[in-house]
């Protein structure tokens, strides 16, 4: 097979892209020269053949990834120049910014304005912060030992990090792992989904045009199983970084555990809770809680799945809610207007539209939606849909479904209504409406969720940590806690005058 | 028609027109002096002692307008209206530009300052643009401290920009001294008011149009040039000014803060005068040791407050090491900044060249030995012969006094107690260099000298992500790494009751 294709795309025309797997700057066919295919999720169509990495194409990656690690990267060069390096390829992503925009749509069928004025422009502010943070991620001196030794900490990039990637935003998921990675002095080997490899391997040549070495990113696309277990159970990967779902972020820990005890990082699903309070102004939290469910069709770890609203509201709150649902901008991902786009694949799609039947079956009722979008065609879109008068033992409130559907229920008390939030194995993200403040403060002390917001939600930035307690993952990206996922404290102990006594 | 002064530059290094504006920059733009009594400075090339241009002079009516502006661009396009990413994004801009126009501000500077091309490209230049790349980074990641979490109560922290600031900066480092204080200035949200010295001001006006370029909002920088008792004073004395910093002299410094003090209280960091301690054991690495020592002082021809300028070397290898280190100053090549094979350029004006021959000669009377120079080099411009003084005792002028300049004064010592009370009997506390091979040693011996920065087996290195400032009469405060923010920044710490009731035992 040929390490690159064509595809035709709406905005851009004919456009070559590479299929094949990047190792040491260079392409190349899989080992096995077996490939698979992404369909359009607007269509239903194959869209493009990729290589299927095998495992020694795995091994290769980590080769070419150890070798600059201990040649041409980690600290054999200066944090600025790390740095100065992922500033250049941020500046290179806003240059191609219309055609990483146009790619990224047509392979994860996001509106396409969403995808330059959201996703690019997110990826290349994570770039920077990281470029900003590399010369600044300091050890500690620890002067309790006057004049016996002199005692300090070193911050040290883990080495090789073998990164497995989602399909819900392929580019801005590739962005939250190699910056910090990079930033730290660590070198990659990525693993882009199966659904959505595309923008990972464009990005390749990008990162090649920005100077980074030879082996500092390698990508090898392929299937969980096969590639993507490949890197868990890789004996000289130092650390994988994992998003996705906690069935698979499961499997990866065991494998992680089973070889090397590699570091492992998870960023898992979640059934994010809003907290509706009787003091809230209902069509603000109304308009939040669209975004938060609807925003990228759903298909969001943080989703705002689950919203309880204080009895005396929720009529009116699923009221406001519905004119959201009814008034998306539903439409194909090329056209500038829409912002709501088709579920990635069948296979999703019929999932969740299981769920809603499951849901009505558990006594659930169907305020808005609940069926595939009429003017579908081949494609995979659902209707914004809510789900009300649920109960907590129902499948729909227990289970990451994954797509552009709600379900509500009401409270009476504080209590109650934490006590709703907290009854799920995920902590992911949470948020409160109210407009008593010691109530707002209160509640975010008490909700088991790693990003809590108060009166808006799923807005993220570079700065800001993101992660989960509980089933939701370990450890946190973004913000400088994210450097710590790269970097290992090694802590050193200088003798100055201290004797051994002999016998002790 | 904003003034402005054209150099034609035809030098090895680069050949072409430079435009610089010469106007007050204030608001982002370029103007003469509201005041009709302001005349013109004259800007001298210290190679040849003759002028390069005159330029309009900037007096406290000029101060007071463009404190307005700085004010009202905290208020509403800076501070914190403008997000700490977007703060950083016009600082890497304007690195970006400063090393797109690398060898314009290379040949600005030696021009303007006398040092070399060479050096102002490699260092000056290059490490500018590092400091403000650095502060750019910084700019979003300013955080405060979550403190206490409880039932009873949610305690934070915010660091907030400090507002309007003064700054004054020297002569010897005109590009470098600037960057130092306007990038973790703006990286906080700080607005400021900057007098460059009235002596080499050109990269600082050169640098106003980057900053347009960049598109860094009217009166967040503001840039005016003028004499320390006018212009400066007005920075130190005024009350809608937040905090001054200051870089320069002793005496200088303490009329600041003395100023500062008088007025408003304003918050004060300086930068001062050094007396550096450099000590050489007999186990160092002798030829590494003797360089070390000559780029110590002979580095920007003395004219750094960090200089190592007293040598302290162990008897056991001080004869040899006189030898070879008089041998080295005279390797030590004088002469016209733009030829390649010159490593010192003159002093910066005529008052420096008086200044430091006046110590020269004081130095011969008080019966020092003149190892090596001691005269003038050339007849035009000020430069002046490396000079190595041998035989000194701590109470010569001298050995107790900064003398700014290619001069350096050495004396043989025994122990390292000794050493080190020698080297701390001094009102500075800037810099010093210890060069041993026993890391033992240079462990204990750094932590006993009483200084800002000890380099050991190196020196004069300095980096945007290290520290840099002096104890005792040397300064206040430290410049560059993550401390130079805190000079920037009020903490402010906000404490939410979230249930105590108040126990004032009245009944209500």
């Amino acid at each position: 097979m040929s390490t690159h294709a064509e595809l035709q795309v709406p905005s851009l025309g004919k456009v070559t892209v590479p299929v094949g797997i990047f190792i040491n700057n260079e392409w190349s066919p899989s080992s096995f020269k077996e490939t698979f295919a992404t369909i359009n999720p607007a269509t239903g169509e194959k869209q493009l053949d990729f290589a299927h990495g095998s495992a020694a194409d795995v091994d290769r990656a980590v080769k070419a990834a150890r070798k600059a690690f201990k040649t041409t990267w980690g600290n054999n060069i200066a944090a600025t120049e790390r740095a100065a390096a992922l500033n250049k390829l941020a500046d290179l992503m806003e240059r191609d910014s219309d055609k990483l925009a146009a790619l990224e749509s047509i392979n994860s069928g996001k509106g396409v304005r969403i995808a330059r004025d959201a996703d690019v422009a997110d990826s290349v502010a994570c770039l920077r912060y990281y470029a900003g943070l590399a010369d600044k991620f300091f050890g500690q001196t620890i002067p309790h030992f006057g004049k016996e030794k002199f005692v300090y900490t070193l911050h040290q990039p883990i080495g090789v990090c073998g990164q497995i990637i989602p399909w819900n935003y392929p580019l801005l998921m590739w962005a939250w792992k190699v910056a910090p990675a990079l930033a730290a002095g660590c070198c990659v080997v990525m693993k882009p989904s199966e659904l959505t490899p595309l923008t990972a391997l464009v990005l390749c040549d990008l990162a090649k045009e920005a100077g980074i070495p030879a082996g500092v990113i390698n990508t090898v696309p392929g299937l969980g199983a096969t590639t993507g277990d490949a890197i868990s159970r890789h004996m000289d990967i130092d650390k994988v970084a994992f998003t996705g779902s906690v069935v698979t972020g499961r499997r990866i820990s065991i494998a992680a555990a089973e070889s090397n005890l590699k570091k492992v990082t998870l960023e898992l699903g979640g059934k994010s809770p809003m907290l509706v309070f009787d003091s809230a102004d209902v069509e603000e939290a109304a308009a939040w809680t669209a975004m938060g469910i609807w925003f990228n069709s759903g298909q969001d770890c943080c989703a705002s799945s689950r919203v309880y609203v204080q009895e005396g509201i929720y009529d009116k709150f699923l009221a406001a809610l519905k004119k959201k649902a009814e008034t998306v901008a539903i439409g194909q991902p090329h056209d500038e207007a829409t912002s709501f786009g088709p579920l990635i694949s069948a296979g999703q799609r019929d999932k969740v539209l299981g769920y809603i039947e499951t849901g009505k079956k558990e006594g659930a009722r169907v305020v808005t939606g609940g069926q595939k979008w009429p003017k579908s065609g081949g494609g995979f879109w659902i209707e914004p849909t809510i789900l009300a008068d649920t109960t907590l033992d129902m499948k729909v409130v227990q289970e990451e479904i994954f797509g552009p559907v709600i379900v509500a229920a009401k409270f009476k008390t504080e209590e109650e209504a934490l006590e709703l939030a907290n009854t799920t194995s995920y902590g992911l993200a949470a948020a409160v409406f109210t407009n008593d403040a010691r109530q707002a403060t209160r509640i975010t002390a008490a909700l088991d969720a790693g990003t809590v917001w108060q009166n808006q939600y799923a807005l993220l930035h570079a700065g800001v940590p993101f992660g989960g307690f509980k089933q939701s993952g370990i450890g946190r990206e973004l913000g400088t806690y994210g450097l710590e996922a790269y970097t290992q404290v090694k802590a050193v102990h200088q003798n100055l005058t201290q004797t051994v006594e002999w016998p002790i | 028609m904003a003034p402005s002064y054209t150099h034609n530059f035809n030098h090895a290094g680069f050949k072409g027109k430079v435009e610089i504006p010469t106007g007050l920059f204030i608001n982002n733009e370029w103007s003469t002096s509201k005041d009709s009594n302001a005349k013109t400075i004259d800007v001298v090339n210290p190679s040849t002692g003759e002028s390069i241009t005159a330029i309009p002079e900037g007096l406290p009516a000029d101060v007071e307008v463009a404190i307005d502006a700085a004010h009202k661009a905290f208020n509403t396009t800076w501070g914190t209206n403008c997000p700490g990413f977007e703060r950083g994004k016009y600082l890497i801009k304007i690195a970006e530009l400063m090393e797109r126009d690398l060898d314009i501000l290379a040949s600005i500077e030696a021009l303007d300052n006398g040092k070399t091309y060479a050096v102002a490209k490699s260092f000056d230049v290059t490490e500018s643009a590092a400091v403000f790349r650095y502060y750019g980074g910084w700019a979003d990641k300013i955080h405060g401290k979550v403190i206490e979490q409880s039932a009873q109560k949610l305690a934070y922290t915010r660091h907030e920009p400090v507002g309007v600031c003064g700054q004054i900066i020297p002569w010897n480092f005109p590009l470098y001294m600037f960057s130092w204080k306007i990038a973790p200035a703006l990286a906080t949200g700080c607005c400021v008011v900057i007098k460059p010295s009235e002596l080499t001001p050109l990269t600082a006006l050169y640098m106003t149009k980057l900053f347009k370029e960049a598109g860094v909002p009217a009166g967040v920088v503001n840039v005016i040039v003028g004499y320390g008792p006018t212009v400066g004073n007005a920075l130190a004395t005024n009350p809608r000014v937040d905090k001054v910093a200051f870089t320069g002299s002793t005496p200088v410094g303490r009329k600041v803060m003395e100023a500062a003090s008088k007025s408003n209280l304003k918050k004060v960091t300086l930068e001062l005068g050094g007396k550096g301690a450099n000590i050489i054991f007999d186990d160092a690495d002798l030829n590494e040791a003797v360089k070390y020592a000559a780029q110590g002082i002979f580095f920007n021809h003395g004219q750094t407050c960090c200089a190592g300028s007293r040598l302290f070397v162990q008897r056991g290898i001080y004869d040899k090491f006189a030898e070879k280190f008089a041998h080295v100053a005279a390797q030590i090549k004088v002469g016209d900044p733009f030829d390649a094979n010159t490593y010192q350029g003159p002093q910066v004006s005529q008052t420096q060249y008086d200044r430091i021959m006046n110590y020269v000669e004081c130095g011969k009377q008080e019966g020092a030995k003149v190892l090596t120079g001691g005269n003038r080099h050339g007849k035009q411009g000020y430069f002046i012969e490396p000079t190595v003084f041998g035989d000194v005792t701590n109470n010569m002028k001298i050995v107790r006094e900064e003398i700014f300049g290619p001069v350096i004064v050495m004396s043989a010592f025994d122990t390292e107690d000794e050493v080190i009370a020698s080297a701390n009997d001094t009102n500075y506390g800037l810099a010093s260099g210890i060069f041993t091979s026993d890391l033992s040693r240079a462990h204990r011996v750094a932590s006993h000298l009483k200084a800002g920065t000890v380099w050991v087996n190196c020196y004069n290195e300095l980096h945007p992500q290290i520290p840099f400032g002096g104890f005792k009469e040397s300064g206040i405060g430290r410049e560059l790494g993550e401390y130079a923010l805190e000079n920037y920044m009020e903490v402010k710490a906000v404490q939410i009751n979230l249930g105590k009731k108040c126990a004032i035992p009245v009944d209500l």
